[in-house]
């Protein structure tokens, strides 16, 4: 049932990429955006692609992940690239009602698209390759810098953790009170919305009890088990750098260099 | 041996005008021991077990935890590293999505090193049985499994006590024992202090010390023999003594006497051996006969015919939850249908009022099929009421009255049928009239319980379905809500299903029992027909009243008992028969 699904979109497999640091992984991913932001040309934007298929090829992600990933912002891109082709001025190629086509607003939305498509296939991989736990873990060592300004980042990731934990126990949850209140004879499946929204308060006031309840005895057991925020903390697991991520991140910053020499090599496109 | 857990005088309240939610309690409990605390709910033993961990800090008195008194603040972390503290639900003390770094949270907290939390996790792990599942994620765990978890959390940080609050309460007869086995273990090998509270009688006899509470006073403390002997006390204070010591003061009652202080099926059949054997009748009268179900009517309520049900088709969780079951219950039967957790009875019972619609199969109410308009579905659900599981957990309304007319209010009722609707519902359910204008959320989990069920009686269903409905409750609490579901089934005449894990209630109340197992029906029949197989029931994890091991035992020393005993009724009377006592009844 509901209880089945999986969190986040993390993709099991064996490799490389996944057994890497996910530190340097957030890191890679960085350079990455970078890397597709810099070119002002075809050639520059090529190496983006590369480093894209060379990451799916690496990871044996299958590349129907990537399509799958670029579907929910088809309307983000159908929108930005019409805008690019009726703004841009140029040679006009041809022209209805008062908008004009040109020939270098195909190319500057053409150029978006692939931009568009690699940033979030691209980045998709982080995801894929890493679990949400390491993610969050990842995030708040690498944020560690900011607690000196006072930015909560162990809160916050403690605070991820936590919903990451209790996730499937809230689905779950819901599922076991929409079944409750349907045996009552609630009717969720039909008339307007203003219905549907009034026939949610007997699901929603019970899981917020609920999940108000859980969050009072979690609170307890925590303390129970003498948490008191960051001070003092250590890990079990400590993250260590290896020569792999070291040898990941020489080739990021190679295909950065790349990139941003092609932009001296190859005329401008804006 | 030493005193590790002091309480002088304790009193506390929650708030300045509130009652005293402990009154007056000292209680010294010494390094080792194995300490069960009993008391109906609101007595205070949760209240004093937060004390010993410094969670409350005494209204008045003191409570020094290994030395330490539990005021200096200083040394709130070396409390709580002294002792460790388990609750009730499994879920909501599993911090971490990985059940080893869950283990180690503690430790982290605690400022020890990376290698040394390993090891001690590695070793908590073991300790527990769950090294398996290291890797696992909470929800992936039967509620055994993630209570054992739990424990090892505690444990890697070796206290020197554990504090378990009612921490099988929410688990069925496999994960109680496993959580048992696992406390004990803790307590015999590792020389830990335990301290159980528990509702489960049978559970404070493995203790070596019992304390029972009432009313925030500490009313009995000793041996479960001594404690356990005073049947008349602990029922007064809404308590229960285990099945034997109650067989054993019920034929005190009838004029035989035997020593009051049995506690274990050993100890029972042992002095029953010895006294039946010493008093056998030289004719006993013949034994009782089997119970046959009874014919209630041959009309079919509900049937069920070749039922399949298969979860998330064609992905990798593809799971037969209702494998090909077929059965009919005719109306104003009361039919228990047990089966551990898992075996797929819960997805069983929801295809009876159209919450999920079989993948194969048909269910028939009155004859029809269900499904055969599924936009009148909901009409099967007014017909067939289903109380779940924790239904309190479904309350939502700003009255009592308002929640319990729900389900009359879907029905599309008048306003004057609602009322007398919900008011006779209520009646069933024992609710005063006082309460229907207060929030459902005010009162106390007992009533909240009854308040759940009386919303779906309140829809006057002609079946109805509740799937353990005193799960969680102590034993007055369980003994009320079966009470009166006994009398409604008589007044209302209407049939009744049963989700239980308990034998020895299914036997008290049923007609038919249906055992599930593996998503399949494994027996089906009169209560003594499906019963009498209970070695069978046992090895598929079902828990098998006390007093039918007893007269196993007795059998098995060659006493020729009927083998129909489930109740300790049944037992009271079987004894009688064999040393020819109220033999008449029978003959």
């Amino acid at each position: 049932m509901l209880k089945d699904i999986t969190i986040g979109q993390y993709f099991p497999q064996n490799s490389v990429l996944h057994s890497l640091d996910p530190r340097m992984k957030i890191i890679a991913v960085t350079i990455f955006i970078v890397m597709l932001f810099i070119p002002n040309n075809a050639f520059g934007l090529s190496v983006g692609i590369f480093v894209s298929l060379l990451g799916y090829a690496i990871s044996k992600i299958p590349i129907r992940m990537a399509v799958k990933s670029i579907k929910p912002i088809i309307p983000i891109i159908i929108f930005t690239s019409i805008l690019n082709m009726i703004f841009v001025d140029g040679t006009v190629l041809f022209s209805f009602w008062f908008f004009k086509v040109t020939y270098e607003g195909i190319r500057m939305a053409a150029f978006m698209i692939v931009r568009i498509i690699c940033l979030i296939s691209g980045s998709s991989l982080l995801t894929y390759t890493t679990s949400p736990i390491a993610l969050t873990d990842a995030l708040e060592r690498l944020l560690s810098p900011l607690k000196r300004v006072k930015m909560p980042v162990h809160e916050l990731s403690m605070m991820m953790t936590i919903a990451l934990r209790f996730i499937p126990t809230l689905i779950e949850e819901t599922d076991k009170i929409m079944s409750a209140q349907k045996a009552r004879g609630a009717d969720m499946e039909s008339g307007g919305i203003i219905d549907r929204a009034k026939a949610l308060i007997p699901v929603l006031i019970p899981l917020f009890v609920s999940s108000f309840r859980r969050a009072d005895d979690l609170a307890l057991a925590m303390e129970c088990r003498c948490y008191h925020g960051d001070e003092g903390r250590t890990r079990m697991k400590s993250l260590q750098y290896s020569r792999k991520d070291f040898i990941c991140l020489a080739f990021m910053l190679l295909f950065l260099g790349l990139t941003i020499g092609l932009n001296f090599v190859f005329p401008s496109i804006y | 041996m030493n005193e590790i857990v002091t309480a002088q005088n304790l009193t506390f309240r929650y708030s300045d005008d509130d009652f005293l939610a402990l009154d007056n309690l000292s209680c010294s409990i010494k390094e080792g021991e194995l300490t069960a605390v009993l008391g109906h709910n609101g007595s205070g033993k949760s209240t004093f077990a937060k004390h010993i961990n410094a969670i409350f800090l005494p209204t008045g008195g003191k409570c020094y935890v290994d030395g330490i008194d539990t005021f200096d603040d200083d040394r709130l972390f070396d409390i709580r590293k002294t002792a460790g503290m388990v609750f009730q639900n499994p879920d909501n003390q599993i911090v971490a999505t990985i059940c080893e770094e869950d283990v180690a949270f503690g430790l982290e907290n605690m400022g020890v090193e990376p290698k040394e939390i390993r090891k001690r996790v590695d070793k908590a792990l073991e300790d527990v049985g769950m090294s398996d599942y290291r890797l696992h994620a909470p929800h992936q765990l039967s509620g055994g499994q993630k209570q054992r978890i739990a424990i090892a959390g505690i444990i890697a940080m070796r206290p020197k006590i554990i504090i378990l609050d009612e921490p099988t309460a929410m688990l069925d007869p496999k994960g109680r024992k496993e959580v048992m086995d696992t406390i004990i273990k803790l307590n015999k090998e590792f020389k830990v202090t335990i301290i159980l509270i528990t509702h489960y009688m049978d559970e404070a006899a493995l203790c070596d010390r019992v304390i029972v509470m009432d009313n925030g006073k500490k009313i009995l403390d000793n041996t479960p023999k001594k404690v356990f002997s005073d049947v008349e006390l602990l029922r007064k204070t809404g308590l229960d003594v285990p099945q034997v010591t109650e067989l054993i003061y019920e034929l005190n009652q009838e004029g035989i006497s035997l020593p009051e202080d049995i506690i274990n099926e050993e100890e029972c059949a042992k002095l029953l051996f010895d006294y039946i054997s010493g008093h056998m009748a030289e004719n006993p009268a013949l034994k009782p006969p089997d119970k046959k179900a009874r014919d209630y009517s041959d009309k079919k309520a509900v049937e069920a015919r070749e039922l399949s049900y298969i979860y998330s088709i064609g992905t990798p969780f593809e799971k037969k939850a209702v494998d090909n079951v077929s059965f009919s219950i005719n109306k104003g039967e009361f039919l228990a249908v047990i089966g551990h957790t898992g075996s797929g009875k819960s997805t069983l019972i929801q295809h009876l009022n159209g919450l999920i619609r079989p993948t194969f199969g048909k269910v028939l109410i009155d004859g029809k099929d269900i499904w055969e308009n599924p936009k009148e579905i909901r009409k099967i659900r007014f017909k067939v009421g289903l109380v779940f599981q924790y239904p309190e957990y479904q309350l939502f309304e700003e009255t009592v009255y308002k929640d319990i007319a729900f389900g009359p209010k879907n029905m599309g009722l008048s306003d004057e049928e609602i009322k007398s609707r919900v008011f006779e519902a209520a009646a069933f359910l024992g609710l005063p009239d006082n309460v229907m204008e207060k929030s459902p959320f005010e009162l106390s989990g007992g009533q909240k319980r009854r308040v759940a069920i009386a919303g779906v009686l309140a829809m006057r269903p002609d079946v109805l379905i509740l799937d353990e409905p005193t799960a969680g409750l102590d034993p007055m609490g369980r003994e009320t809500v079966f009470g009166q579901i006994k009398n409604y089934h008589k007044e209302t005449g209407s049939t009744i299903i049963l989700v239980s894990h308990s034998m020895e209630d299914v036997a008290k109340l049923a007609n038919r029992v249906m055992v599930i197992n593996d998503s399949k029906i494994f027996a089906l029949g009169s209560v003594d027909e499906v019963f009498k197989r209970h070695r069978e029931l046992e090895a598929i994890g079902l828990s098998v009243p006390q007093i039918t091991k007893v007269f196993d035992i007795l059998k098995a020393r060659g006493i020729d008992t009927a083998d129909n005993i489930f109740t300790i009724e049944d037992a009271k009377k079987e004894v009688l028969r064999l040393v020819g006592k109220g033999g008449k009844e029978n003959a």
